[in-house]
């Protein structure tokens, strides 16, 4: 039990097809992440890299094998909206904010949903977008900030929930090379300065290093640690 | 979220917005119009009288036959202040197929609330020919007082003229009851006898009397007649049933709004799920700006009937047989439908939206 409650993330032997079985996208993997660590995934496209992620905050159903999250089983519904509401933020390659929204009520979102109150939000909003450079951008709509200002924005309405795990899928792959850096940089010390939990999936050896452990996917399998 | 959603599409939304309001619209003008002409055949009917006795079972008070007679036994009778037998009919004018015309006594109270605009009180008898016009059809039918006119076979003289408060009267002809029935071949009957009770005396004792002596009568007061008369029935239905269409037309809009609104913003859900909202949080979210939209679209359709009420009243062909009557019972009942075609419009899309796979809807880009 002791030892179950030091992992944040446990995936055990899941299998994931789309289309009826037709397409097998994930076949047996496992994986355990412990708490505080930050764990690369690597490996090609279209090796599952997205649908890991997408099958650990349950956004997707495996149709085998055991996903735990946090300690809890992610089985119904209900365990995975509070997980998504209390424990994981997730940051994609795009950073899916909606364009017509300012900022600020992007960021909001995540609080809306979980039904905190609005005074602490606005508070954790401020601190996030000071700590990733984005505070003088708050009040504008998304579609009139940058690249590298929508990912930041990105990274605090994951963050708006204090969640303990953060699932990346490519977060600086829409990226040029000197946002990629300063981004990837941020991430990095957001997690570790709270002793947060991060899973990121990257095409980029060079960013994979930089993590603390790497795990390379191949064709829906683990294929080892290490780049 | 559901107010930034709505700003974000003031098009869309006003285009659905205006959907459900013109239906209101239509939906109150209609109520209001036929509501307003039941409430002004009432009127005529009741002139002074707290009830009304016709023929049992009869559709249309046109076809109701009843003796003169029993009006004068009534009037006998200690708790009956005054009977008055009135017959209905409609006859024709050159150039006006449709008159309503109204055979009195003269000594029915309903002329002299009139103001006289030509000729006196005193020159209806009831044993004349002469006959009183209302101020518009003297005006239609061309004719003044000391003129004459051709009303169905005959040829009348013109006693006065009046003007009513009431449409249907002021574009009425009044005639001496006797003329009247020899016109229509109906001596010694009427339409309907409108009863006043003598003080202390109750419409019971009448019923009473209508069973014993008159078993093919019936007697009711004003407002069991308004409820129970099937012509009215049938115009209120029909006012809701026509209004009540034009609603759910207006309900289309909103649906259709609102599929437009998810299927534009699958995304956005998508997104919403991911950062936590349930597909319960995400449909009431659709529930609620498809509600809003239909509360928006009643306010305007309400402001555009009263206001398309009122203008029509101003129409001189109308005058007078127009009243609005958007009483609270309309109100609500629009009301009521518009959140019944909100939430029904929003069923689907909500649906939709709630189903949605979130992983599958962010994999495009
Ligand atoms: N909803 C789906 N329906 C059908 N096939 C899918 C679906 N989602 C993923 N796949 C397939 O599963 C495979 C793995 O996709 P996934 O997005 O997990 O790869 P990835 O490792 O993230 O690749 P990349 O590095 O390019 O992002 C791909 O071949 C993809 O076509
Ligand atoms: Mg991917």
């Amino acid at each position: 039990m002791s030892m179950q409650d030091d992992m944040a993330v446990r995936v055990e032997d899941v299998w994931k097809s789309f289309d009826h079985g037709r397409i097998e996208v994930l076949k047996g993997v496992s994986l355990n992440v412990t708490k505080g660590e930050i764990v690369a995934l690597c490996g090609t496209s279209g090796c599952g890299k997205s649908t890991l992620l997408n099958v650990i905050s349950g956004l997707e159903d495996v149709d085998r094998g055991l996903i735990r999250v946090a300690g809890q089983d992610v089985v119904d519904e209900k365990t995975r909206i509070e997980l998504l509401r209390h424990r994981i933020g997730y940051v994609f390659q795009f950073h899916h904010l909606m364009p017509d929204l300012t900022l600020a009520e992007n960021c909001l979102v995540p609080v809306i949903a979980a039904g905190g109150g609005k005074a602490e939000g606005l508070a954790r909003m401020q601190e996030l977008a000071v700590a990733t450079g984005v505070a003088h951008r708050l009040k504008q709509p998304v579609r009139e900030l940058s690249g590298g200002e929508r990912q930041r924005g990105a990274l605090v309405r994951a963050l708006m929930n204090d969640p303990d795990l953060l699932l990346c899928d490519e977060p600086t792959g829409a990226l040029d090379e000197s946002n990629r850096e300063k981004v990837f940089e941020l991430l990095l010390e957001l997690v570790r300065s709270r002793g947060r939990t991060l899973v990121l999936a990257t095409h980029d050896p060079e960013l994979a290093r930089r993590c603390d452990r790497t795990v390379r996917m191949r064709d829906g399998r683990m294929e080892g640690e290490g780049i | 979220m559901v107010f930034t959603n709505l700003r974000r599409h003031r098009v869309r939304t006003a285009i659905g917005a205006v959907g459900i309001a013109l239906g209101v619209a239509t939906m109150l003008s209609v109520v209001g119009l036929l509501g307003g002409a039941v409430k002004m055949f009432e009127r005529i009917l009741r002139s002074d009288a707290e009830m009304v006795v016709f023929e049992k079972n009869v559709s249309d008070l046109f076809f109701s036959n009843v003796e003169v007679t029993v009006a004068d036994e009534l009037e006998k009778q200690p708790f009956v202040k005054e009977a008055q037998p009135v017959l209905f009919s409609i006859i024709t004018a050159p150039g006006r197929p449709v008159i309503t015309c109204f055979g009195i006594r003269a000594t029915d109270g309903r002329l002299k609330k009139g103001e006289w605009l030509q000729g006196e009180a005193a020159s209806f008898k009831d044993d004349g020919e002469g006959v009183v016009l209302g101020e518009r059809a003297a005006d239609f039918l061309n004719a003044k007082a000391g003129s004459s006119i051709e009303l169905g076979q005959g040829t009348y003289p013109v006693a006065g003229v009046v003007r009513m408060e009431n449409g249907f009267e002021n574009g009425g002809v009044f005639m001496p009851l006797a003329a009247c029935q020899k016109a229509f071949h109906k001596e010694g009957v009427c339409s309907v006898i409108t009863v006043a009770l003598a003080e202390g005396h109750e419409s019971g004792e009448v019923k009473t009397w209508m069973m014993k002596t008159h078993e093919r009568l019936t007697a009711l007061e004003n407002e069991e007649f308004s409820r129970s008369y099937s012509q009215f029935k049938i115009m209120k239905t029909t006012a809701w049933v026509v209004g009540g269409c034009a609603f759910l037309l207006g309900g289309l809009s909103v649906t259709n709004t609102m599929i437009l609104s998810v299927f534009g913003r699958i995304k956005e859900l998508a997104i919403a799920r991911v950062c936590g909202f349930s597909r319960g949080q995400v449909a009431r979210m659709i529930f609620g700006e498809s509600l809003l939209v239909a509360a928006i679209g009643t306010g305007m359709g309400w402001a555009l009937s009263v206001a398309g009420l009122y203008a029509l009243r101003e129409v001189p062909q109308l005058q007078g047989y127009i009243d609005p009557q958007i009483g609270s019972t309309e109100l609500i009942g629009a009301l009521g439908l518009a959140i019944f075609t909100g939430l029904g419009g929003a069923l689907y899309p909500a649906w939709y939206a709630a189903k949605l796979k979130p992983a599958e809807a962010l994999r495009f880009e």
